[in-house]
């Protein structure tokens, strides 16, 4: 059988990994309806966020250089990098209340990282809705926007909304580690995690230069949809970002969790006292 | 007593070594007349020393705010000492915590660790995932825990439904599924009823028994030293203000503890062991206050010895406050 497991075994990474998120999923399932209510709702957010944009360009041919269907892909593909990254990581901004309720020393007297366990203990499947609103308008807006498939851009299709999701975990990584030195901070650090999400389902030409340059450089938000989108669609990019930055998502993501998890080291290290 | 269940621990390692201790807390707080806001350092815990063996029973008591969680937490790595050392089971907490997490076991009686939403039994599971048991390991220890603590009953309700006493059993079965060598135990029995109490310290006592388990108890609780430790710690603003075995603890302060009992009938006199004594009669012959010690005479043979005199309708018990116990030992000058 396949369920056979050897009893002597202790339990591997990938199967505790596994049992975590698992839990946390179980969770969710007991209480369905206000759990369909909230992917439904989900749901809604994205469908009004994008009718913000089609209403824009009903006014207007282009939107930053861009027809509603290349709009389309941008947004389509920024919803569902954020809605992933979201879904494992967007909890963690309110470290600030568990740090109050006592709740995160529960977690640290246990042998697991405490990243893991917070993105586990607070993984939220709502996002779903946002993930599957996000999924289905990329792949559509992109076949109607003109996509030529070479291997070179299909792996790109692919590689943009994780590359795009991994960034925005390293954004709310990044939000949550401030928490351990500002008392209340959430609402700071959604200006970076939420107010990236805005700037990275917008086309980013629409931006003026040094906005663009600061949601290019520091906050790389327009390297999660924007910048992919000019490469699948092979479009011209304004000054700062060129088409070839829609190959840059996975390295500035590496980059982002570097420096978060570097924070959210020297954190855990204030927290505990032993200097950060 | 056997150390069998971590025997990669040398027995002689001692379970908590302190010394030296300190920690402080800077608080900001307003000066008054001033809009500024002025640090004030706060000395939490000050030049705590004590060696604890393995297997030895602590109760770690003191007032609100004489420093007990702050220890904790230091032991258990989530805080860092200003000051001095700590080592458990020989590690050093802070930069050691998790893999002193496997061989550690914590109950915190204010916070859950369980799974809220999930049936408690699904908690065990994840625990044991954590600390990388065997399915074997998990099952084996799962039914003696289930059987010690009777946890049958609730096993596969979700967490939230569970009444405190369960929660608390629960929570406990939680902290030694791992067979931790030390167990740190924090305000373990607040806010249980008097027959939860004793089944969990019953258990915790039998555990002990069995693996040979280092425990560390702060409590407000005199009634849980009394049962489960054999050393007790007074901590007072920081400092140890006693530290020695219970029965000297108890055969120098007296600390009776009480015992008050509603009768079904008046009754003007109750003939009591000689271990008790009558300290008042309430409410006509209904009501019947009892000091008794509780080093002597346990409350079952106390009830049985009224029990043969009158009908017990109500009772409750009055451990000595241990705010009370500190004042004496500072009337004493200090030492004991």
């Amino acid at each position: 059988m396949a369920e056979q497991r050897d009893e002597d075994r202790p339990v591997s990474t990938a199967r505790m990994v596994a049992m975590l998120y698992g839990s946390r999923i179980r969770s969710q399932a007991t209480f369905r309806t206000s759990f369909l209510a909230d992917l439904l709702g989900q749901v809604l957010i994205v469908g009004t966020e994008f009718l913000e944009l089609w209403v824009i360009l009903t006014q207007v041919e282009t939107l930053g250089g861009m027809t509603l269907s290349q709009v389309a892909v941008v947004y389509g593909l920024g919803a569902l990098a954020f809605g992933i990254g979201d879904m494992f990581f967007g909890e963690i901004d309110g470290l600030s209340a568990q740090i109050r309720s006592g709740r995160l020393e529960t977690l640290l007297i246990r042998p697991v990282p405490l990243l893991l366990q917070i993105s586990s203990l607070d993984l939220s499947l709502r996002r779903l809705g946002r993930i599957g609103v996000g999924l289905a308008m990329y792949a559509t807006a992109l076949g109607i926007a003109g996509f030529s498939p070479t291997p070179a851009t299909l792996l790109l299709a692919g590689l943009a909304p994780l590359a795009g999701a991994l960034l925005f975990g390293a954004l709310f990584t990044l939000a949550g580690a401030l928490q351990f030195w500002l008392v209340d901070g959430r609402e700071f650090a959604n200006a970076f995690t939420y107010g990236g999400n805005y700037v990275a389902t917008t086309p980013g030409a629409v931006f003026a230069l040094p906005m663009r340059a600061f949601f290019t450089f520091v906050i790389p938000a327009t390297l999660i949809a924007y910048a992919p989108t000019l490469a699948l669609l092979d479009l011209p990019g304004p000054a700062l970002v060129p088409t070839w930055a829609g190959w840059l998502g996975l390295p500035a993501a590496l980059l982002a969790w570097g420096i978060a998890l570097m924070l959210w080291r020297a954190g855990v290290r204030r927290y505990t006292g032993a200097g950060g | 007593m056997t150390l069998e269940s971590t025997p990669h621990i040398p027995s002689e390692v001692p379970a908590v070594e302190l010394d030296g201790l300190r920690r402080d807390y800077t608080v900001r707080a307003a000066a008054p007349g001033s809009r500024r806001r002025r640090r004030q350092v706060v000395r939490a815990v000050d030049e705590i020393t004590l060696r604890i063996e393995r297997g030895e029973a602590v109760g770690f008591v003191g007032a609100n705010g004489a420093g007990k969680s702050t220890t904790i937490k230091m032991l258990t790595g989530i805080l860092q000492p200003s000051a001095g050392s700590v080592r458990v089971l020989g590690r050093e907490p802070v930069p050691e915590r998790r893999r002193l997490a496997r061989e550690i076991g914590v109950v915190f009686g204010q916070r859950s660790q369980l799974w809220w939403d999930l049936p408690l039994r699904d908690s065990y599971r994840i625990l044991g995932a954590m600390h990388r048991l065997t399915d074997r390991a998990v099952g084996e220890r799962l039914d003696r825990l289930v059987e010690g603590l009777d946890l049958s009953g609730f096993l596969d309700r979700p967490v939230r439904q569970l009444s405190l006493g369960q929660r608390m059993r629960g929570e406990v079965a939680a902290a030694l599924l791992h067979s931790p060598a030390l167990v740190v135990l924090d305000e373990p029995t607040i806010g249980l009823d008097m027959v939860s109490k004793e089944g969990l310290r019953r258990f915790l006592r039998e555990d002990r028994a069995e693996r040979g388990t280092t425990l560390f108890l702060t409590t407000h609780d005199m009634g849980d030293v009394e049962r489960l430790c054999e050393r007790i710690v007074v901590v007072n603003t920081g400092t140890i203000a006693y530290d020695g075995p219970l029965e000297s603890f108890r055969a120098r302060l007296g600390a009776p503890r009480e015992l008050v009992v509603d009768l079904a009938a008046p009754r003007e006199h109750l003939e009591l062991p000689s271990a008790a004594r009558t300290l008042a009669v309430e409410a006509d012959g209904i009501r019947h206050r009892i000091a008794f010690s509780g080093q002597e005479l346990t409350v079952p043979a106390l009830l049985t010895a009224i029990g043969t005199q009158a009908e017990v309708s109500d009772l409750s018990l009055t451990e000595p406050a241990i705010e009370d116990l500190v004042r004496q030992i500072y009337a004493r000058g200090g030492g004991i």
